[in-house]
């Protein structure tokens, strides 16, 4: 039994507190509290906080109040206490940190991790022999359930501890982790939860993720503790006496003062939105870098032991900058960083705190930052950023619908643990909050797809993967099944990679074929790789690199000496603006009083656009139509982020093809759509053949959506996605190399398939619902179209406006899409033609 | 949360073809992969592959059971069109030899009907060695017609010549404006003809894989890529590897 409650810190604790001069803060006596009460607790509190040691503290003391087990105690003992993190690294991380108070305080707790990364027999050792305190991921969890001793492993739980909730809820991964809380809490009635995150903007929504729902729509909620203060970060826009560019996101204008900037600092951190970028900057940096301080890059595509090098050195603190995407944007302590610079727009008011975080892990010192806008249109979103983050606003987004593809494995691995009934596992899903709207009959349908497929012919009884027996329960058909299970399991469906590896080069006038065994330098997409041909140099691992063929999973490159790379791998901001920035920037841009925040050169910018045209108003849409080069072009501002303005795009492409407009093409960015035309768009809206009403209605939504659809690839990638993670086909593990193409089954053709012979399958409601929020952002594109309805500004233009320039600028940059594929082909062909009769 | 709005009525296919000669005799393309012999009156497709979403379902792969039914009628469509007093189904017909066992008894009504009044060959290949059971036709592994041999898999070198195959799945790929673009096609030097896969649920295989070296010299051939109502033509140096 444990100690009376009017004690919370046993002595031992006290004293240890005490030798460090130390003394509990009160988020941490107050959690322990509520903790000890057995009540679940979300924990909000800025980084350096202390939060995970508040967070273990409840556990570490009723350990250490229960005790070793007598010899002769009767039972075994199953884990006490689950730690989840998103990260590998951060389970490792935190085991590391927690050994040191428990051996020091000497207290009889066994602490554990469990991930990818352990040996099998160990893995099998803590299943025998649990540990009291296991540090894991999701995906382990998930296995651990699949397991028919689960049961018994989980028995004893008495606490579950979710680190970065705020980042995990954002993710199918949350959703996987939801329902596996729901078993441990059917396995382990009096099971609480503790969750810790950053800010964020409805702490409700996790509150209710910690707990079990009750049936209808009473929403029951944790405890809250939120630690408020720290010191106020000390964030500025990077001064600069260069010009300012209009478009690109390579910031390399920056250079000069950002190379003084890391010169003044002990340790910084830079970070920049994606992998192309974290490249390009690490390249020029080091072109630059005359004091040859110790700047080094840190991205997910790189080798994992290179990974391990840098964040090695940043512990012992020998670099001076590294230059990184958002594999190292969540918790992990990486060493003294005095300083974040952040390339780029943040995107987000939420991320960029999150980030800044990262600078100075204690609570009561200022964390510095500098922002780095890459163009014109980014100095007004840092500024609106910049606003924001005074004000503590943010911008996190709203907690997800569970997904149906998470919920179709979870099933498969509940059958793989013991048979179930389906009422029974139903009762327990819908207590997860994100499944909580789930009805029965979609929750049937989804064991029917577990079991055969879901399709509305039956013709796949006999090969079944599940079982309906006499007493009502499903159970797994086969042993395989559960194999298979295994193999599939987790919710990150990586772009196919490929591996890339170092040889010499045939240019040097070897003919021999390329040889093997050169140095791996990490993986690359897929896609990318496809669009090179041989002797296309591009950037990857901080080199110039020159594509010499793909053989097998492996992309063979020598070392170039070229000057620049030829195929820019530019991706576009991997983030789309949020709403609440964009709300933000209109605001700044339709109101002149505001602009005095802004340098010099924006200013008169934004005059000089003032005078020639029109300024975009805070809720309505500015368009713009304009003759340029020969074609005619419609620039429309809905500041709705990237993903939201092609959806946009590809669909206005679609209405103005019927009004005999003759769209050519479109490109949009973060702010922006430019459309062209053959035909005179400003002359027909004069003329009345065009109406801008009519155009923008939200009626596109409807069949025009439906019918590009079915040709858009953004669709089949997402399609890609549900499938391999709801076990309609399967993973592609590292080392199974592509046994020709013409074996394996392509995602595409079953979607195609699919999707003209059962349109309302389970997975295409998935996918629809993953596009909707996700690549194609169709659920942004429909508030859009709500907020402008009649309030569409336009004016036609002799030439091209100044706001228009950005936009204008990628045109050519990026790629041509959808449905201008026959077009192309037929251009293609018909040169040759040209070429051949000319 | 919001369904697909149902797929078009595929539209009929219309028999005009590229025309153009292998070995010295006719042979027309079609933009649905089919090849039609206009002095024969006979209609060649090739790697069907029918009932191979069944064969993944053994497994417990549970794809999609529609593409039996999916290719029958895309076939069903290209005989609308030609009216052939012959079919020949040029190998992998079936994705495995007991693919024709398992063939549902309304897709084999439907097959039985698309035969009546008319000739059907199955060349055998090495997805389906053996004669389909319980379905009409004769079975052969090579059919000789207008100075043409029809066999499943190309024979590499000389003895390929004035030969049509499949086997392959060939597919080419295009790059324009940085973006490219993959589609099946039919493979031709002038003397032998590699159709590209009719099934729905195939893939393809760039015709420049290594797969393909002895079957053309390099560079020496082209490839004619299907598009909607046509066909797109490239020589072989104009299209990319994969």
């Amino acid at each position: 039994m444990h100690a009376p409650a009017d004690e919370p810190l046993p002595k031992v604790f006290q004293e240890w507190f005490q030798a460090r001069g130390w003394s509990p803060r009160a988020h941490q006596l107050d959690l322990l509290e509520r903790a000890g009460a057995g009540r679940s607790t979300l924990l909000i509190a800025p980084t350096g906080a202390g939060k995970t040691l508040a967070g273990f503290l409840p556990s570490l003391v009723d350990l250490t109040k229960r005790g070793k087990r007598r010899p002769g105690e009767a039972g075994r003992r199953g884990v006490h206490t689950l730690y989840i993190s998103p990260l590998k690294a951060l389970a490792v991380d935190i085991a590391r940190n927690l050994e040191a108070p428990v051996s020091e305080m000497g207290l009889p707790i066994r602490i554990e991790t469990r991930t990818g990364d352990t040996p099998s027999h160990k893995r099998q050792r803590q299943k025998q022999v649990p540990p009291d305190i296991l540090l894991t991921t999701p995906e382990q969890i998930a296995l651990l359930l699949s397991d028919p001793t689960s049961e018994r492993l989980f028995a004893d739980l008495d606490t579950v501890i979710l680190d970065e909730l705020h980042a995990l809820v954002t993710s199918k991964r949350g959703d996987l982790l939801s329902l596996g809380l729901a078993r441990l809490r059917t396995l382990a009635p009096n099971l609480k939860t503790i969750g810790l995150s950053a800010t964020v903007a409805e702490p409700d929504d996790l509150r209710a993720y910690l707990v079990a729902q009750p049936k209808g729509n009473e929403r029951r909620l944790s405890e809250l503790v939120t630690v408020t203060g720290g010191a106020e970060p000390d964030i500025t826009i990077l001064e600069t006496g260069e010009r300012l560019p209009w478009s690109g996101h390579s910031a390399r204008y920056a250079l000069g003062d950002l190379y003084e900037v890391l010169k003044e600092h002990r340790m910084t951190l830079v970070f920049v939105n994606t992998r192309s970028q974290a490249e390009m900057l690490f390249q020029e940096l080091w072109r630059i870098n005359d004091d040859n301080l110790p700047i080094a890059l840190h991205h997910g595509s790189l080798d994992v032991g290179q990974r391990r090098k840098v964040e090695a050195a940043m512990v012992a603190g020998s670099l001076r900058a590294i230059v990184s995407t958002s594999s190292l944007d969540l918790g992990i302590d990486w060493g003294d960083i005095d300083l974040v610079v952040n390339v780029g727009a943040p995107k987000g008011a939420s991320r960029l705190a999150q980030r800044i975080g990262r600078a100075n892990h204690r609570m009561d010192e200022p964390s510095k930052a500098i922002l780095v806008p890459a163009n014109r249109f980014e100095v007004i979103e840092c500024e609106a950023a910049l606003e924001a983050s005074k004000e503590g606003a943010q911008d996190t987004p709203p907690l997800r619908e569970g997904a149906l593809d998470v919920l179709a494995q979870h099933v498969l691995g509940m059958a793989c643990a013991a048979p179930f009934r389906p009422d029974g596992l139903y009762d327990e899903i819908t207590s997860a909050e994100p499944y909580r709207n789930l009805d029965w009959e979609t929750f049937e349908r989804v064991v029917d797809f577990v079991a055969t497929g879901g399709y509305a012919l039956k013709t796949y009884d006999r090969y079944a993967r599940l079982k309906k027996t006499g007493d009502g329960t499903w159970r797994i058909a086969h042993p395989k099944v559960a194999q298979q299970y295994r193999l599939n399991v987790g919710t990150i469906v990586e772009a196919p990679m490929l591996k890339v590896r170092l040889i010499r080069s045939r240019a040097d006038g070897r003919r021999t074929p390329v040889g093997r065994g050169g140095r791996m330098l990490g993986q690359i997409e897929e896609w990318f790789v496809e669009q090179l041909t041989a002797g296309d140099t591009f950037i990857f691992g901080g080199e110039i690199l020159r594509f010499e063929g793909i053989r097998e999973n492996e992309v063979y490159v020598s070392r170039s000496r070229a000057e620049n790379p030829q195929i820019p791998s530019y991706q576009g901001g991997k983030f789309p603006l949020s709403t609440y920035l964009a709300e933000r920037v209109r605001r700044t841009l339709s109101d002149p009083s505001s602009w005095n925040v802004l340098p010099g050169q924006v200013r008169e910018w934004l005059e000089i656009q003032k005078a020639r045209s029109l300024l975009p108003s805070r809720d309505g849409l500015l368009i713009e139509t304009f003759p340029h080069a020969g074609k005619h072009y419609l620039v429309c501002y809905p500041f709705d982020g990237r993903l939201a303005h092609q959806t946009l795009g590809m669909l206005l492409t679609r209405r103005l093809e019927r009004t005999g407009a003759r769209p050519m093409g479109f490109v949009a960015n973060d702010y922006a759509l430019a459309v062209w035309t053959l035909s005179d768009m400003s002359q027909r809206i004069a003329g009345g053949q065009l109406s801008l009403g009519e155009l923008f209605d939200e009626d596109m939504l409807g069949d025009d959506l439906d019918a590009w659809l079915a040709e858009s690839s953004l669709m089949k990638r997402t399609f890609r996605a549900c499938a391999v993670i709801a076990g309609l086909i399967e993973r592609r593990h590292p080392g199974q190399e592509k046994s020709g193409r013409q074996i394996t089954v392509s995602s595409d053709l079953i979607y195609d398939v699919l999707r003209s012979h059962e349109p309302d399958h389970i997975l295409l409601r998935a996918t629809w619902h993953d596009a909707a929020t996700g690549l194609l952002d169709i659920s942004r594109l429909s508030k859009l179209l709500t907020r402008i309805q009649g309030r569409i500004t336009h004016t036609a233009l002799e030439k091209v406006s100044p706001l228009a320039v950005p936009v204008m600028l990628e045109i050519g940059r990026e790629p041509v899409y959808g449905e201008a594929q026959e077009v192309l082909l037929a251009e293609a062909a018909d040169d040759l033609i040209k070429e051949a009769m000319g | 949360m919001r369904g697909f709005a149902a797929a078009k009525k595929a539209r009929p296919f219309v028999p005009v073809c590229h025309d153009m000669s292998i070995a010295g005799a006719l042979v027309g393309l079609h933009d649905s992969g089919a090849l039609w012999l206009p002095d024969e009156h006979t209609l060649v497709v090739a790697d069907l592959h029918l009932e191979k979403s069944s064969s993944f379902a053994q497994r417990g792969l549970m794809l999609p059971p529609y593409d039996t039914a999916a290719t029958l009628e895309k076939l069903k469509l290209a005989i609308d069109a030609f009216d052939p007093h012959r079919v020949i189904a040029l190998g992998d017909s079936f994705h495995d030899r007991h693919g024709s066992d398992r063939l549902p008894a309304a897709y084999r009504a439907m097959l039985t009907t698309l035969q009546l009044g008319r000739e059907w060959i199955w060349v055998t290949g090495n997805h389906d060695p053996i004669a389909p059971l319980k379905l009409c036709g004769e079975t052969a592994d090579e059919v000789r017609l207008s100075g043409l041999t029809f066999r499943h898999e190309p024979k590499p070198g000389p003895e390929g010549f004035a030969e049509v195959a499949g086997h392959l799945h060939p597919a080419g790929r295009v790059r324009r404006y940085g973006r490219s673009i993959r589609r099946p096609c039919f493979a031709t030097d002038g003397e032998r003809l590699v159709l590209p896969a009719f099934g729905v649920l195939t893939g393809g295989l760039n015709v420049l894989d290594e797969a393909w070296a002895g079957i053309f010299a390099e560079k020496r051939f082209s490839a004619f890529l299907l598009g909607e109502g046509r066909l797109y033509p490239f020589t072989a140096s104009k299209l990319l590897a994969d």
